[in-house]
């Protein structure tokens, strides 16, 4: 565990690095999903650079706080930040979905250095996220568990059932973080299968909820790590996010769910990045 | 054998689970609403903090049991044949099998067992389903002896298993003497004219079938292939060399289970006429299990009727250099 708490601007720096490498790593692979990559950034980085207890010189330290990419799709987003976060190195960034690499197309726990859990079929982590806070509970383990959903994947059933079981056994170590970017494959999560009232459905399910805005770093932070050190019950946090969050002609378009940017669109892409990065 | 006895697996399991947890305090047993069906509540009572019952949301349980076993508790997940091995298949296959989870799916009311509750309960595909997965073991003891010994044996094996267990009673084969290793079948009875290879509630119709044949002066193998997956090839190879004729016979469709994995194995490494007794391109119906299997043609009167087939079979190529 390292001592030293980065602070909100390294954090927003750190997140800018990591939606470079997003964008490098997807358009190298020639495959992926960068839009809900590239929305999640800020909430991810402010799980590994500062919320979670961690140590990725032992990555299976018992006592480390667990994350599950339920999203799974958005991977390359946790990849960079495990990489950042020295897990592995960052030349094998450049891995990602080829042959052999460790870096698989979903989280692969078996390969990768860091991943707490295998995902990547919608609507299994917060089940599994679950199980890991019951089982903590029976090892004597005082550690968190962070599932990060897609507001879409609560279109499938299992998650209910996960809340509702949350609930009986009121796991509060157990936090979902939805990234909520109001789109999905085949359009807009409204349109396809509408999920709203988001914050009164956790809430009939027993659940505490917040509301932030997921690209608010200072916002990120200090819900995480009120909710870490204070909640009474499992938490929702609904973080409001924009698909494709920094690169301006990804935001909000549905079509940039699952496509990698060609040579052209890279270089635009990594170009306004860049000028984030530095200004 | 001749110990008339009859006990359900599913009892014997919720025994040895309860007598395993008090040796190992890794082991948790989560239940979805169907404990009291499996007596895994008397489980529940004995050790509260290592029980979870997840009510009737067996996609949920069985991903939350994948987390379990990350934190390295081994999970004994119970439920019934059917909603272990569909409603929860791809939480088995993505969660569990494919991170090489510890999981253990106890899977009670296999096959024709649960007669009476008709076709939603009965689980005649499981088999199929949990061998397709790789890395699965899959088993089905005979009797109530092998399968205390099966729970044993599945928590000291590193990776998933999948047990499957009976709703009604089965005759007890074994005593406790017996030695239980998983891929390896038991020899009930060495044969000449053909064997049967058996498994689950089968193996005690199989040596009943047996005996009818001794008595008409065909000495019958029976092999207990309490292992599905891995099969115990070298006994399947080893009995077809020695008999010339083997019949498989299972409480499961005909589609992808026992009898498909020896005829793989047959058909490799030493063909011989092979009969597969189990349920056909059918669905069954409600009915007392004992005359379900009569009804469905697996009784131990269709064993009988299989291996005579197999066993005339035989002899024509022989005679003739010809299986037709």
């Amino acid at each position: 565990m390292d001592s030293d708490t980065p602070a909100f601007g390294d954090l927003e720096r750190m997140a800018a690095t990591i939606r470079c490498d997003i964008v490098q790593m997807i358009h190298r692979a020639g495959a992926g999903h960068p839009g809900g990559a590239l929305s999640a950034a800020d909430l991810v980085t402010a799980l590994y650079f500062r919320v979670m207890r961690l140590d990725p010189r032992n990555p299976s330290w018992p006592a480390r706080d667990r994350f599950i990419l339920s999203k799974g799709h958005a991977c390359p987003v946790l990849y960079a930040a495990l990489a950042r976060r020295g897990y592995f190195p960052l030349s094998e960034l450049d891995t990602l979905r080829q042959l052999g690499s460790r870096l698989q197309g979903h989280p692969d726990m078996l390969k990768t250095p860091g991943i707490d859990m295998t995902a990547g079929s919608l609507g299994q982590g917060l089940s599994a996220g679950l199980g890991m806070a019951l089982a903590a509970r029976v090892r004597g383990l005082d550690i968190h568990v962070y599932v990060l959903l897609g507001d879409g994947e609560v279109q499938e059933g299992q998650v209910w059932e996960a809340a509702m079981a949350a609930s009986k056994w009121q796991t509060a170590n157990l936090v979902a973080l939805l990234d909520c970017n109001r789109l999905q494959n085949d359009g807009e999560v409204a349109g396809i299968m509408p999920v709203e009232p988001l914050a009164a459905k956790w809430r009939a399910f027993g659940w505490e909820v917040r509301e932030i805005d997921g690209h608010n770093m200072r916002e990120i932070v200090e819900t995480l790590e009120e909710v870490r050190d204070h909640a009474v019950r499992p938490t929702a946090i609904l973080a409001h996010t924009i698909k494709g969050c920094g690169v301006s002609f990804m935001e909000n378009v549905p079509g940039w769910h699952g496509r990698a940017p060609n040579d052209e669109e890279a270089e635009q892409a990594l170009c306004e990045l860049r000028r984030r990065l530095n200004g | 054998m001749a110990d008339v006895l009859a006990y359900p697996t599913r009892y014997a399991y919720a025994e040895a689970v309860q007598e395993l947890a008090a040796a190992n305090p890794d082991v948790v047993l989560l239940n979805a609403d169907v404990a009291k069906s499996m007596r895994t509540n008397e489980f529940a009572e004995r050790f509260p903090e290592r029980e979870f019952n997840f009510g009737i949301a067996e996609q949920n349980m069985m991903a939350a049991a994948a987390g379990m076993a990350t934190l390295g508790l081994i999970p004994f997940v119970s439920t019934y044949a059917v909603f272990a091995s569909m409603r929860a298949c791809e939480q088995v296959r993505t969660m569990i099998c494919y991170p090489r989870l510890n999981v253990k799916i106890a899977a009670s009311h296999g096959g024709l067992t649960p007669g009476q509750d008709g076709v939603t309960h009965q689980g005649l595909e499981d088999m199929a389903l949990m061998r397709s997965l790789a890395g699965m073991t899959v088993i089905q003891p005979a009797d109530a002896t092998s399968t205390r010994k099966a729970v044993w044996a599945a928590a000291a094996h590193q990776g998933p298993v999948y047990l499957r267990l009976t709703r009604d009673p089965v005759p007890v084969l074994y005593d406790d003497g017996l030695e239980f290793e998983i891929g390896r079948a038991i020899t009930l009875r060495a044969g000449r004219d053909a064997t049967i290879i058996a498994i689950g509630d089968m193996v005690a119709l199989a040596v009943e079938a047996a005996d009818m044949l001794g008595r008409e002066g065909l000495e019958v193998g029976v092999l207990d292939m309490h292992t599905l997956k891995p099969l115990d090839e070298d006994a399947v190879v080893r009995a077809a060399q020695a008999t010339g004729a083997i019949v498989t016979a299972e409480d499961h469709t005909l589609f992808g289970g026992l009898g498909s994995a020896v005829a793989e194995v047959l058909g490799e490494q030493c063909p011989v006429p092979l009969s597969r007794v189990g349920l056909g391109n059918t669905f069954a119906e409600s009915g007392p299990y004992r005359e379900l299997l009569v009804r469905y043609r697996m009784s131990s009167v269709d064993f009988a009727a299989a291996v005579r087939a197999v066993v005339s079979r035989k002899h024509r190529v022989r005679q003739h250099g010809s299986a037709s």
